[in-house]
């Protein structure tokens, strides 16, 4: 650095500031301070500095939509981690002389085929979905952000290769593919369904992060990192990545609650997870065949998953809503 | 003259156009630059003016090396730099540095002015130890006029052209020798272009760089370089000092593209000849043959399209002590009178007035 | 607020305005709040008369146009105050039938970038024709050779075979020629130029401003030119508005005005712009930002700004003083500025 006195002379001087800029500066200064709240240049120095991250913070804090449906997951995950917190009884210790019954005191849901409680079985089963789903989202997340941002950034052979591999995923009918590949399976775990859905949901996140991080590549700070002798890796993980995930994140919420909803899919085909799992796609499976008789053995667990695809989605939106910058 | 620390010689970029998906197979080059030569000395501001598609943006990348030139040397202190790559071309790096067009691309927006400014720091690490770089970066925002206490703000709680100042900090972090900047005032307002281009200049004394200034804007191109360089279609036309382009031109694209401004005197509209190109720029992919500007060009002759005019100093006025004797790629090279009319005289700027004159 | 005529119905202009903008007054509702884009603007374009409205980006300038056009967006913009005449006739107590009758066919728009105001999907030929069979019923054999001789008219070369061909397979200035036919269709009274060369190298900007300036002759058309240029506008205007935060500044002939400014913006502008006769010394540079419109500062907009302020500069809002019969400024000081 030079002396930062040699241009000082032509400093009028700031009142009552620090006596460090040029009289530009300090105009611009002044017209920055003038300016509370708003606009390109919001509060005085003093002012906590607001990234896009805490701006969209912001925005989504005021959005009841992102607040209803957080409140829904939030609720969601804790009973998922501890059901017996609001469910007493255990999901597996049924009495057949109760099936099909409906609400009594103490079993307000009433009672399904093998006479279990209704009530337990539907608290129970959201272990089950929102592990899939949030396993699920991030193997498929991380697989096809890492996948698709290496062959969005290299570009070349790798990512014509990677690209036609993908559509071949594309290609596979979800559904069909999970008969195929599940049926031979017989852990009763949930990874093999979770393994499934990541094996064929990266290509779509994949194709997100490939596409935003060319997007992100073409700006001119990244130029500006390379012709200051930035390396790839820097590149990649302090200019690119922070500018290229947000599409990455939107999606991959809204995944999720499609996810869940595969799960109930492929459980109530009776290739997904199997008893004595318990799962809201089996309990479904289960009660379609009775919908006449007892149909509360069906309306429970099919309202519970479609309240919680339905709030993954909303806060995928609500999210995507504030991290777009063009509604800034 | 000063002494020449850049050489450009023969430098060309073709970009190839391709067909297919898995295997591409070449089917045609985009001539982006094709054989230009230059130097820069210490110390100057080198103008290059051209139209859009002339491959002036093109000559910037090839020499802050982010893109490789299909052939051609850009020789730095005896290095040819389009040869070096490791640490060899990151310790160039440190020596040429560019200021962007859109100040709104290029600065990362998830990063704070002070991380922007200290990443080269970072990069550099021998450069600035970590504990001084605070410091450092505050007394860069101090330098271009921007409030050191804004250390922690994104770019986008500034203005066009407080962001220009802010990338301009970036390009000066390192204290490289030479500085590239592409359109560095033509995304900004015109009240602030003036204080961007007095910065500028203020700093190339401060710091005794040598600039490379790109610019589609004639005048102030000649307001702020030294000697200009008039590129068309990936060649230069006609390179000289500010009066030997601006009041002696000799190619027919200089003198067109001179009498093609729009001068801020309406008086000036009516004693002046516009000389009006018909036609489009050809597609830089598919170059006239011969002389580039041929197609477009009053004084076409048969032998504009076989026959390369080559940048020199024309044959008429090969030898003579005049301001038309410089380089120009121009077979029928001649002066034209008054391509640039006289203006108004200045407009005083506004000043405070007398303190007797107040009502 | 004061505002008053800004072109004095001087002996300088005569005829009755075919345009006659009064105290317009346009507020944009954000998030953050009232952003005044437009406060109190009044100008007057005859037939066959080139009004060139100068400014910054944010000065109005477009917003103005946009509201004359109407084709503002409303939500969040809003027209607050003001008439918007049209020859004779209000454009803002128009029911929304009369206005789109009037918009095209009496006044029309061309923009600043022409690839996105064109439609990609449909011939340059057809969008021309389109005009014709909307707004005046001809047949499509009667339209597309309408828009053949349209396309001529604006000098495209070979429109006969080039009339099938999408606006992406044109150049930037050829595009802008396509705009300029699509607002000459119906013959309009009224042509609003925003920006119409920003975006074209020098010498097609120069083939397309002549053409614009050829075209206006021959049709006596009036043209609102908004530009941030101030080489174009003295090129081709008649008179000049200059606008500073939403507010007409200074107007004058433009001969007046280049010599002489009456206001320190203006003054302040033609001080700062580099010459290409001569290489010039230290530019002046206007100090500081054009100001945030959610908080346009009390008293003069351009008083932060401006080396010649006073105390009644922050305080008075100046109205707009006639400097002469045909020229006006909203300085305090216009008399000092005139003669510094």
């Amino acid at each position: 650095m030079p002396e930062p006195d040699n241009h000082r002379d032509e400093a009028i001087e700031p009142a009552g500031g620090t006596g460090a800029s040029i009289n530009l500066a300090q105009d611009e200064a002044r017209s920055l301070e003038r300016r509370p709240g708003g606009g390109q240049a919001p509060g005085g120095p003093a002012e906590k500095p607001r990234s896009l991250w805490s701006d969209a913070w912001r925005d989504l804090r005021r959005n009841s939509i992102f607040v209803i449906s957080a409140l829904v997951i939030i609720f969601l995950v804790v009973i998922s981690l501890w059901p017996s917190l609001i469910a007493s009884g255990n999901p597996l210790s049924c009495n057949l002389g109760n099936s099909q019954k409906g609400s009594t005191p103490g079993h307000p849901f009433g009672f399904d085929n093998q006479g279990c409680d209704v009530y337990t079985r539907v608290v129970y089963g959201a272990r089950a979905s929102v592990t899939v789903g949030v396993c699920a989202t991030l193997g498929a997340a991380i697989l096809g952000s890492v996948l698709g941002g290496l062959a969005g950034f290299f570009g070349g052979w790798g990512d014509a290769i990677l690209s036609r591999v993908s559509d071949i995923f594309f290609g596979i009918p979800i559904v069909l593919g999970g008969l195929v590949f599940l049926s031979v399976i017989t852990n009763t775990t949930v990874w093999p369904v979770v393994g499934f859905i990541v094996l064929l949901g990266w290509p779509q996140i994949g194709r997100i992060a490939r596409g935003s991080v060319i997007t992100a590549r073409q700006n001119d700070y990244v130029q500006a990192a390379r012709a200051l002798g930035a390396g790839n890796s820097r590149l990649l993980l302090r200019h690119i990545a922070p500018n290229a995930v947000a599409p990455v994140i939107v999606v991959a919420t809204i995944a999720l609650g499609t996810y869940i909803s595969l799960e109930a899919t492929l459980s109530y085909l009776g290739v997904g997870l199997k008893p004595p799992t318990v799962s809201w796609g089996i309990d479904i499976s289960q009660a379609s065949s009775q919908i006449r008789n007892a149909p509360h053995m069906l309306l429970w667990p099919a309202g519970a998953l479609s309240v919680t695809v339905l709030a993954f989605i909303m806060l995928g939106d609500a999210v995507r809503d504030a991290l777009d910058p063009k509604l800034h | 003259m000063a002494e020449s620390i850049l050489q450009v010689r023969g430098l060309v970029k073709h970009f190839p156009l391709t067909q297919g998906i898995l295997f591409k197979k070449q089917v045609g080059a985009v001539q982006a630059v094709d054989g230009v030569d230059f130097d820069l000395y210490a110390g100057e501001t080198l103008g290059i003016v051209g139209e859009s598609g002339c491959g002036k943006s093109t000559v910037a990348k090839l020499l802050m090396n982010l893109e490789r030139p299909t052939a051609g040397e850009i020789i730095f202190k005896g290095d040819d730099i389009t040869k070096l790559s490791g640490r060899a071309l990151k310790a160039v790096r440190r020596n040429i540095q560019m200021v962007f067009q859109d100040p709104y691309t290029s600065l990362n927006p998830r990063m704070t002015v002070g991380d922007i400014i200290g990443e080269p720091y970072e990069i550099h690490p021998e450069v600035a130890p970590k504990g001084e770089r605070r410091k450092k970066v505050q007394d860069l925002l101090d330098v271009v006029g921007l409030n050191p206490e804004y250390i922690n703000r994104y770019p986008h709680q500034f203005s066009g052209g407080q962001r220009q100042r802010i990338g301009i900090a970036r390009g000066l972090a390192l204290r490289p020798e030479i500085i590239v900047a592409d359109e560095p005032v033509s995304a900004l307002d015109v009240s602030v272009q003036a204080q961007v281009i007095n910065l500028m200049e203020r700093l190339q004394d401060e710091f005794s760089l040598s600039y490379m200034f790109i610019a589609h804007d004639l005048s102030i191109v000649r307001h702020i370089s030294d000697r200009v360089g008039v590129m068309y279609l990936g060649k230069i036309v006609e390179i000289g000092d500010d009066a030997q382009i601006y009041e002696h031109p000799t190619h027919p694209y200089t003198q067109a593209l001179l009498s093609a401004v729009p001068v801020p005197d309406p008086d000036a509209r009516e004693h002046r000849e516009r000389i009006v190109l018909s036609g489009d720029v050809p597609s830089p992919a598919n170059p006239p043959s011969g002389c580039r500007f041929r197609t477009r060009c009053w004084k076409a002759q048969e032998r504009c399209a076989f026959e390369i005019p080559l940048l020199a100093v024309p044959a008429v006025f090969r030898g003579l002590d005049s301001p038309a004797a410089h380089d120009s790629a121009c077979h029928f090279a001649e002066e034209k009178p008054t391509v640039v009319p006289p203006e108004a005289p200045p407009v005083e700027p506004p000043h405070e007035p007398p303190p007797d004159k107040q009502p | 607020m004061t505002t008053t005529e800004v072109s004095a119905e001087g002996t300088a202009r005569p005829s009755a305005p075919l345009l006659d903008v009064r105290d317009l007054h346009v507020e944009f509702r954000t998030r953050d709040g009232v952003a005044r884009a437009v406060n109190g603007v009044s100008y007057t374009v005859k037939a066959a008369e080139t009004l060139a409205v100068l400014g910054e980006s944010g000065s109005g300038k477009s917003v103005t146009a946009q509201a004359i056009m109407g084709i503002l967006d409303s939500p969040p913009g809003f027209v607050t105050k003001g008439e918007i005449l049209f020859q004779g006739r209000d454009l803002l107590t128009m029911n929304a039938e009369e206005r789109r009758k009037v918009r095209g066919a009496k006044m029309a728009m061309i923009f600043q970038d022409a690839l996105s105001a064109l439609n990609p999907v449909m011939s340059v030929g057809d969008q021309l024709a389109e005009m014709f069979i909307v707004h005046e019923g001809l047949s499509r054999k009667d339209s597309k050779a309408k828009a053949i001789e349209l396309m001529d008219r604006v000098r495209i070369p070979a429109a006969r075979e080039r009339v099938g061909q999408y606006p992406h397979q044109f150049s930037g200035g050829m595009r802008q020629r396509i705009m300029i036919a699509m607002a000459l269709a119906l013959e309009p009274e009224l042509i609003i130029a925003d920006e119409p060369t920003t975006a074209l190298d020098v010498t097609v900007q120069a083939q397309v401003m002549e053409l614009l300036a050829e075209l206006q002759r021959e049709y006596s058309m009036g043209l609102i030119l908004i530009t941030h240029d101030l080489g174009v506008v003295a090129d081709v205007a008649d008179y000049i508005a200059v606008m500073y935060a939403g507010r007409i500044v200074e107007t004058s002939p433009v001969h007046d005005i280049y010599r002489r400014p009456a206001h320190p913006y203006t003054k302040g502008l033609l001080a700062s712009i580099p010459r290409l006769d001569q290489k010039g010394q230290e530019l002046y540079a206007i100090k500081g930002l054009p100001p945030n419109l959610l908080h346009i500062p009390p008293g003069c907009a351009f008083n932060p700004r401006c080396p010649m302020a006073q105390a009644v500069c922050r305080t008075d809002e100046p109205p707009l003083y006639d400097v002469s019969p045909t020229r006006a400024s909203a300085c305090h000081f216009w008399k000092e500025c005139l003669d510094g």
